[in-house]
């Protein structure tokens, strides 16, 4: 007898937002036709509890809060009524740092702060700095600059796709996508030397200049990881406990996102098309042919749908850098922040005292100061430094994108479910050690 | 490396009572410390304390390439009341201190500590007004793994080094499991203008002259 | 999905006929393009603008700081504005102290795709206090609560203006100013001995406390010093 195929509509088990966009929290009921039928909660056994509300500390140690964040939550019931998050527990002092240091020291600093993305943030700071110093880096320098912020943002959204499937229960999309960071991390262990804190760049280019091994692998990488991609999404974007336990959660409107600050996949799943890549343009990101994903609603669950388009928009971006790199020097030639090849420095008298000059004194740009936003995985990353002539900043700014995201969470997470806030914050994508600094 | 269980008659620890010969304790005692150490070496429960760039190395030692479950350590207790290894993966500022601490209070014995990585050992590069200088001055540390972040193979050679150490635990060593808080009035108390004096040469003192910066 | 969507586009309001943003190259130094919203600030409120520079491509305009607010919420609500962004806000002090300490404002327009930065000098002597820019960018918040952690600058009508990355009773100071050494004023057993000192189950805000109905559960010696007035951190 020959099997019938039917196609089946998977009813969410929410029934939907009111008016004001918030999820209504009611049991599911359903009348004879079907549709859902809204009911009265059912009146408490003790009156005297109607009025207690339970104050609740999570963290900062909690598996579930991605770091070192605490929030205190005012519970009714189950219901969240108030969050308090409170901060700080990973404050190391970055600032106040890079005011003691020199501009190529200062790198490996931007390692270390928002950890998931650290050729990112070297890519962003010397970007900075170049714009300090009026240096118009190198065409190659450019374009590995593009690959080294595109493999980062692939990196940062594996860790926060494992660390998220962690949190909603699924726990082999984290074994998956770290399998995948490890091949990443042997490309950029090759290039650089280190696996997760790269210090990627210098001054005026990059520490060191693709190895031969480096295309081949990042060629092999872009062919394979589409389909990683697809096999996670298999897993769990059509997942009903997934699609349950992230929909309607966590909703910004647009005005209120731009308004809170907030950038990066956060304010696009609200509806905003604001990426810096697009609208303020840096590396010759305007020659690249790519998409940025833009949500509808607003909640958990868009975020999660743009955080996975993106991991294949970066993977195009990438195929596009292989076509297009081009040949010649890494570095630009500017002998007050590029060190002189070696055998030079030791033979030629110019060469040794413009070596000297930079490694005592540093390269020192003249007064100013310069404000430049790269998108990170996270938003709007950017450093602001000013340069009052001498070879340390004056002042190092950060500008960190989950810091900003997180103030909001307060208004995400109000009238929610204790299980939905830890959904809300893995939807945040929040590094503790960009917020903290 | 192993702990070697006979000690000289001048050495210092020679007058310590609580450790015993092993040519004194019966075989049958040494066999259960054998079997004891054997189980709690290969199921070590970490909590990992993790708070930066270490913990995403921890968590990359955890995932399948460098699979810590080979070592038993695959059931990652989040909660201390469950937990034989708190690994102090990350800085660790001033702010944090008194979380550790109390989390290495809950923590029931037997418990051990690794501290992974440089800002958890001493500070790392965040030598100013913020971080711990290593979290050896808030818990006591048995193994001290270096690396900025340490490789996943760097922290299982400091894995490995631990286990070694709990095989060489002897139960009859009854200072091994007794935690110590600090008091006052015990003899060992230093009071804190000598200990402001005694480390102004190491720490920063208030006249910052250590070094240029 | 939803068939009615229309996303917000950032450049929206330039108009089909605005060059598409590119990449800059070869700026100068000083005297690039300004940003027309400078000129707009002079010519609506008179007297306010100090000096309007533009450094590396970037205008930064620095306004008087009674009417800083103003112009704030002018720059956000004017049609031909809207700088409906606020990226940060944070301070700088200078290594001569003779200078002013700034307080920066990094807006956005996200629908004419434009950056301005403005200032506001608080000149030695000063009372470091600006007015706040809450009630117009909830962004805000963090933002001011961390500058006045780090520098000491108090910001006017910020609804809960306390620390936010040092914890509430930190003695030692305002972390980023120039006169607080890199290390800290007190020896390091003296800040471990402070940070050990705290209780971590006792930090909490007092309005936290009066939520619950905890406070019948804290310890005895915690109720006698909240009630003789101590402040709990946080």
């Amino acid at each position: 007898m020959p099997t019938t195929k039917r196609t089946v509509d998977v009813q969410l088990s929410t029934t939907g937002m009111d008016a004001q966009g918030r999820p209504q929290r009611v049991p599911l009921v359903v009348d004879e036709s079907g549709s859902p039928v809204a009911v009265e909660a059912p009146p408490s056994m003790d009156p005297d509890l109607t009025g207690e509300h339970m104050l609740i500390n999570m963290g900062p140690q909690h598996p579930a809060t991605h770091g070192v964040l605490r929030l205190v939550l005012e519970l009714d019931g189950e219901t969240v009524v108030r969050c308090i998050p409170h901060i700080g527990y990973l404050h190391c002092g970055f600032e106040k740092i890079g005011e003691y240091r020199q501009y190529n020291q200062i790198i490996p600093w931007t390692d270390r702060e928002d950890y998931l993305n650290s050729p990112g943030n070297n890519v962003a700071f010397a970007l900075g700095a170049e714009r300090l110093f009026g240096i118009d880096i190198t065409e190659r320098c450019k374009v590995l600059r593009v690959m080294a912020c595109e493999l980062s943002r692939i990196i940062s959204h594996l860790v926060w796709l494992g660390t998220t499937s962690i949190d909603i229960g699924a726990f082999t999309p984290f074994l998956w996508a770290f399998q995948q960071r490890e091949i990443v991390y042997e490309m950029l262990e090759s290039w650089v030397g280190a696996r997760l804190t790269t210090s990627l760049t210098r001054v005026g280019g990059m520490a060191a200049d693709i190895p031969d091994d480096f295309l081949p692998k990042l060629t092999a990488f872009v062919n394979t990881f589409p389909k990683v991609v697809d096999e996670i999404d298999r897993v769990i974007t059509r997942n009903g406990i997934w699609v349950g336990r992230t929909v309607g959660l966590g909703v910004m409107s647009p005005e209120e996102a731009v308004n809170y600050g907030l950038s990066g996949p956060m304010v696009r799943a609200s509806g905003v098309a604001f990426d810096v890549r697009k609208d303020f343009p840096y590396l010759d990101y305007e020659t690249y042919d790519f998409d940025v994903p833009v949500g509808t609603n607003g909640d958990v669950y868009d975020r999660f749908l743009v955080r996975m388009e993106e991991l294949r928009q970066s993977t195009s971006i990438l195929a596009q850098t292989l076509k297009r790199l081009p040949d010649g020097p890494v570095n630009v030639d500017d002998h007050r922040t590029i060190l002189p090849p070696k055998s030079k420095a030791t033979s030629d008298m110019e060469s040794m005292i413009h070596h000297f000059k930079q490694v005592m004194e540093g390269p020192r740009p003249p007064i100013g100061e310069a404000y430049v936003a790269v998108e990170s995985p996270k938003g709007e990353k950017g450093y602001y430094m000013v340069s009052d002539g001498s070879s340390k900043p004056v002042r190092w700014r950060i500008r960190p994108p989950s810091f900003v995201n997180l103030s909001a969470i307060p208004r995400m997470v109000e009238g929610h479910l204790l299980s939905d806030v830890i959904a809300i914050n893995a939807s945040i994508d929040i590094v503790m050690g960009e917020i903290d600094r | 490396m192993g702990l070697s269980n006979e000690r000289s008659e001048g050495s210092a620890l020679a007058g310590r009572s609580n450790t015993e010969l092993s040519g004194d304790e019966p075989w049958i005692t040494t066999k259960l410390d054998a079997f004891v150490n054997w189980g709690r070496k290969n199921s070590l429960w970490p909590m990992p304390f993790g708070t930066a760039c270490c913990a995403i190395e921890f968590m990359a030692t955890a995932a399948s390439k460098y699979d810590l479950a080979r070592f038993g350590m695959e059931r990652q207790a989040f909660t201390p009341r469950q937990a034989d290894l708190l690994i102090c993966a990350g800085r660790v500022p001033f702010k944090l201190a008194p979380v550790l601490r109390r989390i290495w209070q809950q923590m029931p014995q037997p418990k051990w500590c690794i501290s992974m990585g440089a800002c958890a050992s001493t500070g790392g590069m965040f030598d100013n007004y913020a971080v711990v200088q290593g979290i050896d001055s808030i818990i006591p540390v048995d193994v001290y793994v270096p690396g900025c972040p340490p490789r996943p193979e760097g922290l299982m050679y400091g894995i490995l080094m631990l286990q070694k150490k709990v095989e060489n635990e002897r139960s009859s060593d009854r200072s091994l499991r007794h935690e110590m808080e600090p008091d006052p009035k015990s003899q060992l108390y230093i009071p804190p203008s000598v200990i402001d004096e005694v480390s102004e040469p190491f720490g920063n003192s208030i006249h910052q002259t250590r070094s240029g910066l | 999905m939803n068939n009615g969507f229309t996303p917000v586009v950032a450049g929206r309001a330039s108009g089909g006929d605005a060059a598409a943003p590119a990449t800059p190259t070869s700026i100068a130094h000083r005297g690039g393009a300004m940003n027309p919203s400078a000129d707009a600030i002079r010519q609506r409120f008179a007297g306010v603008l100090h000096r309007a520079d533009v450094v590396w491509g970037e205008t930064t305009v620095i306004v008087d700081r009674t009417r800083v607010h103003d112009v704030i919420q002018w720059l956000h609500d004017d049609p031909s504005q809207l700088y409906d962004y606020l990226s940060d806000v944070t301070a700088v002090e200078f290594r001569d102290l003779e200078q002013a300490v700034e307080v920066v404002w990094h807006l956005r327009s996200l629908p004419f795709r434009r950056f301005l930065r403005v200032k506001v000098l608080l000149e030695k002597g000063a009372p470091l206090e600006v007015p706040s820019v809450w009630d117009i960018y909830k962004g805000a918040d963090w933002l001011e609560r961390e500058c006045y952690d780090m520098f000491g600058i108090r910001f006017a009508g910020h609804p809960d203006l306390r620390r936010l990355l040092m914890w509430e009773q930190y003695k030692e100071g305002f972390p980023l100013r120039k006169d607080f050494p890199l290390r800290g004023r007190f020896s390091r057993s003296e800040q471990l001995r402070q940070a050990l000192a705290a209780n971590p189950e006792a930090r909490y805000s007092k309005d936290e406390l009066s939520i619950a109905d905890a406070f019948e559960d804290l310890p005895a010696d915690m109720r006698q010093r909240l009630g003789t007035g101590e402040r709990t951190g946080e």
